[in-house]
């Protein structure tokens, strides 16, 4: 019998953690006992995005969306939603602004202001299920492809459509395409093709989340490229702390080998192609081009020098075609609806030239200090402020905003003048920071600027695979430096060396992990050059969070001596009888401001 | 299973789309079953189960079956309401199993409203 109603759990990893198996789990059993296992299925689905509100579910055909919800609350959301048609309100959404809980999608402004492309199928379908797939027109592209197009044309309607590479670098992809295709008829050779799934950037994980969703899109985009440029073997790089999307990925390639859309003879036609699943073991590093072949031909994963592209001598010195997962992902529906649907969203002119403009979609996680954290798809333009005000729902606790980071970790920070600044591949290149693979890390006025560079530094001092020395020496000696600024103990000339540091590493490394190592450090200094300065000249942290820069002390005139922070304090710092005005012994303190989360009455002060 | 052609392909995307349609929030009609306390103790579980096994009999997947509550007409129970995509909703009474399946074939596909069953059409005024 068909199902009159689906629930639609979310499965992705965020909403796992929080017991989504457990939950889906125990509404089937809620459903069964009382007689509705055959009205109405539970899916689980790919990320649904809001992972801030995990677990989360939603009710369809009424749109209705849940979240947060409890084992507990699986009783009544049966009973009155699913048995007697009442949707529940109070275990609805509730914007951090709004009055009511808002019941449907389309009402709440983090699903209204997005547009998914890539992300279409998340929440819809079950990852696990080709079937589903194919119900939303999975694989209609591939059969267009290959009954309907020849190899040019896949490629020609690719450099329409202006689609650049979703996994950092921005690089037109029909252009990779028609160089690989060329370089193997050239050589006599047939060319490999590569998904890159080695997301490492720290907060973002939308290639994750895409393949947990929706892995068969990823499968389908590959394919459709190795008809165009002539290859029959291919890869997926993926880093092994993503059991999840491993798991899916292995049945999703298990299912569509069954169907005769991998392997020989694919859909009935003479082509042959399959794809492996390789897993990396999560060096930052191996998500560069040139490192990650090398890692795949199971050498050390270290960067070569460029000057002949991987596209020409890649994988074992074959033409290889790498590409991001959310570049995959993004090619079936652009053969399936034509280039010019896909420029129609985005900004610039890509009819002429795929360099001036950014087309399509982009896919963001959305973390840091920001109300609705989670997995965005945006047209690319958007602005930043309806990014982190509208869908991200402003910055949580009523705090100010004031930078926001993008590009992963050597990406750049952007200040609240940039809010109105469109989202795309040149404007934040211009800006000084980059498009990257889409972490967006949003920061409010308790971030320490120049703590952040240190961290970003940090990240990628351990990262760096040592094998040129303006990115492994660069970097260690920025850190040092940054370090002692942290610490107070900048000294003049301190600034100086890090800009002349950054250019050196701008100039010389071998591959862009170096050369855009130093972009967390020029764009805190080009937009918050004022911190720098406090720490170095004044030794105070602004922000407040550089514990060497940092005193708390309790104000006398308004400690009502209610003792929270007494009980807060792990280490017996702050001393007082109850509703007498306490005390608190600088030697003791760790500088850890539990304290000051607990007084009610901001009677703990911070210096 | 074996291996697909491109015809098979396209065959099997059409006999699947109509459940996913659902997921997707697109319907041609939308039959609501009025399942408060009233409803479901006059047989409105007995009427859902037949609009089901009706709906899985015809093999139509583009019509959503939703349930709400009580409609107010305790005493004219089990009620249903029918909203065909651009009309007004149709609302019936005193609905059995056979009566049901008799509005879905007449009103959902047919388009003809079932005037033995109906009770009025347009909604109440709200707001």
């Amino acid at each position: 019998m068909a199902f009159r109603s689906h629930v639609l759990v979310c499965a992705g990893t965020g909403c796992v953690s929080c017991g989504s198996y457990e939950l889906g789990a125990a509404i089937e059993s809620e459903l069964a006992a009382r007689d509705l296992a055959r009205e109405v299925q539970v899916v689980r689905t790919g990320c649904q995005g809001f992972c801030a509100e995990g677990p989360v579910l939603i009710v369809q055909p009424d749109d209705v969306f849940y979240c947060g919800l409890k084992k507990s609350d699986v009783p009544t959301l049966v009973e009155e939603h699913l048995l007697k048609g009442r949707p529940v309100r109070k275990l609805m959404y509730t914007p951090p602004t709004a009055p009511a809980p808002v019941p449907t999608l389309s009402q709440i402004p983090f699903f209204a202001k997005q547009r998914l492309v890539v992300l279409r199928n998340r929440g819809l379908i079950d990852p696990e299920r080709i079937d589903d797939y194919i119900a939303r027109d999975g694989y209609a592209a591939l059969a267009k492809a290959l009954a309907e197009m020849t190899p040019e044309q896949i490629i020609q309607e690719i450099k329409l459509s202006g689609l650049r590479g979703r996994g950092g670098g921005g690089f037109p992809t029909g252009v990779k395409w028609a160089t690989c295709r060329q370089a193997a008829i050239h050589r006599g050779v047939e060319p490999i093709v590569v998904c890159n799934a080695d997301e490492g950037d720290p907060g973002a994980f939308m290639d994750r989340s895409i393949i947990e969703s929706d892995p068969h899109a990823v499968i389908e985009g590959m394919v459709i490229a190795a008809r165009a440029i002539g290859a029959t073997q291919g890869f997926v790089y993926i880093r092994h702390e993503y059991p999840i999307a491993r798991e899916r990925l292995a049945k999703a390639l298990a299912q569509a080998r069954e169907y005769g859309l991998l392997g020989r003879g694919i859909l009935g036609t003479k082509f042959d192609f399959d794809i492996s699943v390789v897993q990396g073991a999560g060096a930052f590093v191996c998500g560069e081009s040139t490192a990650l072949m090398a890692s795949l031909e199971g050498k050390v994963g270290e960067p070569r020098a460029k000057y002949i592209h991987t596209v020409e001598y890649g994988y074992k010195n074959l033409p290889t075609n790498l590409n991001n997962v959310e570049t995959w992902a993004n090619v079936p529906l652009i053969i399936n609806r034509g280039a010019a649907w896909f420029t129609s969203m985005g900004t610039g002119d890509v009819s002429e030239n795929p360099w001036n403009g950014s087309s399509g979609t982009k896919v963001f996680s959305l973390v840091g200090k920001v109300n609705n954290t989670g997995l965005i798809e945006v047209p690319m333009g958007i602005t930043l402020r309806e990014i982190i005000f509208d869908i991200g729902g402003g910055i949580p606790r009523g705090r100010a905003f004031k930078a926001v980071q993008t590009g992963g970790p050597s990406g750049g920070c952007l200040p609240s003048s940039h809010l109105d600044m469109p989202v795309d591949f040149d404007s934040l290149t211009a800006a000084g920071s980059m498009m990257g693979s889409g972490g967006m890390i949003v920061m409010d006025d308790q971030t320490c600027m120049v703590d952040v560079a240190r961290y970003f530094i940090a990240f990628l001092t351990e990262e760096s695979c040592g094998k040129c020395i303006p990115c492994r020496e660069g970097l260690r000696c920025s850190l040092d430096v940054l370090t002692r600024i942290t610490e107070g103990k900048g000294e003049e000339g301190d600034v100086a060396l890090l800009e002349e540091m950054g250019g050196v590493m701008q100039d010389a490394c071998l591959c862009a992990l170096g050369s855009s190592a130093p972009n967390p450090v020029v764009s805190t200094l080009r937009y918050f050059r004022d911190e720098y300065d406090a720490h170095v000249r004044e030794h105070r942290c602004p922000a407040g969070v550089c514990k060497a820069l940092i005193t708390y002390e309790i104000d006398q005139a308004k400690c009502d001596g209610c003792h929270a922070c007494v009980t807060a304090c792990s280490t017996g710092a702050i001393t007082g009888q109850v509703k007498y005005p306490h005390l608190l012994n600088k030697d003791l303190c760790i500088k850890c401001g539990a304290c000051m989360d607990a007084c009610k009455r901001e009677a703990v002060l911070r210096a | 299973m074996p291996r697909l052609t491109i015809d098979d392909l396209k065959k099997m995307r059409d006999q699947t789309a109509g459940a996913i349609a659902l997921r997707a929030g697109t319907a041609r009609a939308r039959v609501t079953v009025h399942m408060g306390t009233c409803g479901i103790a006059a047989g409105a579980r007995e009427v859902m189960a037949a609009l089901l096994a009706e709906i899985e009999r015809q093999g139509v997947t583009d019509v959503m079956v939703a349930t709400s509550g009580c409609a107010g007409l305790c005493s004219r129970e089990p009620m249903a309401t029918v909203e065909v995509l651009g009309q007004a909703p149709v609302k019936y009474v005193n609905l059995t199993p056979r009566d049901i399946q008799e509005v879905f074939r007449r009103h959902v596909l047919g388009g003809d409203v079932v005037t033995e069953s109906a009770l009025a059409a347009g909604c109440e005024t709200t707001g």
